[in-house]
């Protein structure tokens, strides 16, 4: 998938031209002189330019990396993101999401800091955000991947001085399989038990389409039922041109059992009586943390399939040495096990410890 | 490795019987020889290999990871073998080994040469096959597959020409892996010549029965003896070689070496394996204690002495005296148990009765508190495999009983898929309740989807698939029997716990309290005798 279409934003206002410096009127003491970028219980906030990186309350401003929850909350005074984040966002939240939006392009003054977009392979529309001020440049990964994915855009490295990464899988026993390894394993028990639905879990943005374009990669080309959930979404990413092939909804009347061979559905559905309509199901759950075995264990899953939207072991350390930072803070996740690996290759490293951010959205 | 890998990640996240089978088919089907042999003994733990202990896996992965970063990823990973297989730095796509080559080097390698060969292995393995490896070597293969299974798996692979799971059972002992002649004779080849001594002979079992079933039977037909709450098994001593078998074929004469000490006769006795203490017999609890088990320490064949109380023989000194009526079995048993005079052997005392009544008082009152009901048996009859139906009845003493209320709720799996089945349940001790047990049966498909709807409407907490449920719905749990477990919280075990009945009419309040349970306790014979 190739330079996506964007979408014209719906009104520019809020963030290039504001010239109101407003200095940190809450949180800690910065912890370094000056800092571009300081954690604070809203989330990352940079005094300078007076706005907020994926805030976990409402703020006046807020820059958004993507569009999962945990991420991308409704209520802002103005926010700040790629097309299709606004996108997603709207789709999630209604139109009302936020009282004003900007669709980042190019590189955009705030209060006298500069901000760039670049994207993160995550989901669609997702993002890293380079801070600069005074010479010095931040980068905020936001949730990334570094793994081809049919799904979206390409994972982009942006040298900076100060690169803030997240450690979702930040051990070294986490190494994400090729995902059409894991697709293999899929396609094998569909042949070992050809009497008995699929379903998979996989998070409705991203985790779900990727799902389904792997398959559609492997050459499943029949029918994939989709839990309701996934509709707006998968619709979504049909309309900027990611080709999901045949879905159908996975719905059925009332005590009637539905014929599917492969279904993908939200994890939470689950635990709902939807599940009633499959006869004898193997439930599979597509997830970086289908890695751990008692995770697996733990979820009641027959299939787990370690695949992941987040960069695993290899690829965060890859990040960091390709970035070139000199100074590495760690948002969320297993902060520990990346800060210990910079102080072994000689990077300062700290982590912010914020706080609002789930090891996997929704 | 590859195959063997991909089939035990699959086992060990399939807990249904069939689905299970179906992949150890699809294995066996695709396997070549003879690396299928050596994936079945090493599933139903057959193998002998030298063991890999934890330290030499720990020291080399010291060797290789930070020694920090290894302790976080431990600590998330929980499982040593998954965690030195997961973080070895290695290529993911390696160059596979075959089961068989892993296991024939393990075979022969000496120990001071066992780091660089694991080390060398990991280093060309990816990442499922290194799991496989490590829990092939370090002998923590656990992924629930009985030998029973693997027997209805072969007969399935040799299909409806080949030879039947009992069959395959009774030859399989006699044989060594990988198992050659075994698969010679799945394919249409003779019947292997076991090679080993003592093998398994499959077990006659016995019909569930009640006062109605048995009215229309002349009781004059028919012996009774008690049914002891142990373990079923056969003791087979033949040609030098001695084992104990399950009625499943498991053969366990390793956790019992006190009992296979015993077995000095030619023989194959059907009976009862018992813990004695002191001149009684001691509750099932006691004998758990010594089963699954891979050794067995001086101090608990010393507490625990293993008793075999002998119900009926199947071979004597080369005979063969399975197509003899019972009466004729059972005349040769007592001459076998006193000629073997061991007092670890004893006759299983016959239970003399008129008509089906006078059983009927009998088996509501055993004179021993680690009796579990009577058997039936015909005097006419021959020792049959499988539970023919006619000759032999288990009468079963009447199970325990408590109202217990729901305390947590755990979805199913397969066809249970989506709703809550597994229910774990309580009793009041004060004011609080505390768990006591934990039953996924005896419920129709109807209930089943109203203790769901229940459970969906009364969720008070969740953790992943599991439900914490308000207590308000009372179950009537019967139940086989009780032991005393420190470990569980409770202090308490319940055998066989299953739920007779939803008792929605019922307020929690009024359901039993935990002395109640302990009063059922077979410490104190007067009240375990009968529960409920």
């Amino acid at each position: 998938m190739q330079s996506l279409p964007t979408m014209p934003g719906r009104d520019g206002l809020g963030f290039a031209g504001a010239r109101v410096i407003i200095m940190a009127q809450q949180g800690p003491e910065p912890m370094i002189a000056e800092p571009l970028l300081m954690p604070t219980p809203a989330g990352l906030y940079c005094p300078r330019g007076d706005f907020h990186i994926d805030p976990v309350r409402p703020v006046p401003r807020a820059l958004i990396t993507h569009g999962h929850a945990d991420h991308a909350r409704a209520g802002h005074g103005a926010v700040l993101a790629t097309a299709r984040t606004l996108d997603i966002m709207a789709i999630r939240y209604g139109a009302d999401f936020t009282a004003r939006r900007q669709i980042a392009e190019g590189t955009i003054d705030i209060n006298g800091v500069t901000v760039s977009f670049h994207p993160a392979g995550h989901v669609l529309g997702s993002a890293q955000i380079a801070v600069r001020a005074g010479g010095q440049r931040v980068v905020v990964s936001g949730d990334y991947a570094r793994a081809p994915n049919p799904a979206c855009e390409a994972f982009q490295p942006v040298p900076c001085d100060i690169f803030i990464t997240e450690a979702t899988f930040g051990l070294p026993v986490f190494r994400h399989p090729p995902p059409q390894a894991e697709i293999a394993r899929l396609t094998a028990s569909l042949a070992a038990f050809p009497d008995r639905p699929h379903l998979i879990g996989a998070y409705a943005l991203g985790k779900a389409q990727r799902m389904i374009a792997l398959l559609r990669q492997a050459g499943h080309d029949g029918p994939i039922h989709i839990h309701g959930a996934l509709q707006k979404l998968c619709d979504y990413h049909i309309a900027q041109g990611i080709d999901l092939g045949d879905l159908r909804p996975a719905t059925t009347e009332r005590g009637r059992k539905l014929d599917a061979r492969i279904v993908i559905a939200p994890p939470s559905a689950f635990a709902a009586t939807w599940v009633h309509r499959f006869r004898d199901p193997v439930i599979a759950h597509a997830s970086g943390w289908m890695a751990v075995r008692a995770r697996a264990r733990q979820r009641g899953v027959e299939l787990p399939l370690v695949i992941s939207d987040h960069a695993d072991w290899p690829d965060l350390t890859r990040t960091i040495t390709d970035t070139g930072a000199s100074e590495v803070w760690v948002t969320h996740g297993r902060e520990e096990a990346l800060v210990r690996w910079c102080a072994l290759h000689q990077i300062p490293a700290r982590p912010l410890r914020l706080v609002g951010y789930e090891d996997e959205p929704e | 490795m590859t195959p063997f890998a991909t089939l035990l990640e699959r086992l060990a996240f399939t807990p249904a019987r069939n689905a299970k089978l179906r992949l150890i088919g699809d294995y066996l089907a695709h396997t070549p020889d003879p690396d299928r042999g050596w994936a079945l003994a090493a599933l139903t733990g057959g193998l002998k290999l030298r063991t890999v202990t934890p330290s030499l896996l720990r020291a080399l992965a010291e060797d290789r990871v930070d020694a920090d970063l290894f302790a976080l990823s431990y600590d998330s990973v929980g499982d040593l073998a998954e965690t030195i297989a997961l973080i070895w730095p290695a290529p993911d796509q390696g160059a596979d080994i075959s089961l068989t080559q892993v296991v024939t080097t393990l075979q022969t390698t000496k120990k001071p040469d066992l780091p660089a060969l694991i080390a060398g292995w990991l280093d060309t393995l990816g990442p499922s096959e290194r799991y496989a490896l490590l829990k092939l070597a370090t002998r923590g293969l656990r992924v629930g597959v009985s030998a029973r299974l693997t027997h209805v798996a072969l007969a399935q692979h040799a299909g409806a020409g080949g030879p039947p799971a009992d069959r395959i059972g009774e030859v399989w002992h006699g044989l060594a892996p990988p198992y050659p002649g075994l698969f010679d004779w799945l394919a249409g080849g003779p019947e292997p010549q076991t090679q080993a001594r003592a093998p398994f002979r499959p077990v006659m079992l016995a019909h569930p029965a009640d006062a109605e079933a048995l009215a229309p039977l002349n009781p004059a037909d028919f012996a009774a003896e008690w049914k002891w709450d142990g373990v079923r098994v056969q003791a087979v001593a033949e040609g030098g070689g001695r084992h104990l078998y399950t009625r499943r074929g498991e053969d366990i004469s390793a956790a019992f070496p006190d009992m296979v000490a015993a077995l000095d006769f030619e023989g194959v006795i059907d009976g009862e394996l018992l813990v004695r203490q002191g001149d009684a017999t001691a509750p099932f609890g006691e004998l758990q204690k010594r089963l699954n088990r891979k050794t067995v320490t001086k101090a608990m064949l010393a507490s625990h002495p293993a008793h075999l109380r002998a119900y009926d023989l199947l071979h004597w000194q080369g005979r063969d005296l399975r197509p003899l009526p019972l009466t004729e079995r059972r005349a040769a048993l007592e001459t076998a148990v006193a000629q073997i005079a061991n007092p670890r052997i004893d006759l299983s005392p016959p239970v003399p009765f008129t008509d089906w009544a006078a059983l009927d008082a009998i088996r509501a009152n055993p004179p021993d508190a680690v009796i579990e009901g009577v058997m039936i048996k015909r005097h006419d009859s021959p020792y049959l495999p499988g539970r023919p139906k006619g000759p032999w009845f288990k009468w079963k003493r009447d199970p325990m009983v408590v109202d217990a209320v729901m305390l947590y709720a755990q979805r199913g799996h397969g066809k249970r898929s989506g709703y809550y089945s597994d229910f774990t349940f309580g009793v009041w001790d004060g004011a609080a309740l505390v768990p006591v047990g934990k039953a996924y049966f005896g419920f129709t498909d109807a209930e089943l989807r109203a203790l769901d709807r229940f459970v969906r409407h009364n969720t008070t907490d969740r953790f992943g698939p599991v439900r914490q449920v308000k207590p308000d719905l009372v179950l009537e749990v019967a139940f086989e029997g009780l032991n005393a477990s420190p470990r569980h919280k409770s202090g308490l075990a319940m055998r066989f716990p299953r739920i007779r009945r939803i008792r929605w009419d019922k307020p929690a309040a009024e359901a039993d309290r935990i002395d109640t349970l302990r009063a059922m306790l077979p410490a104190d014979p007067l009240t375990s005798a009968r529960g409920g």
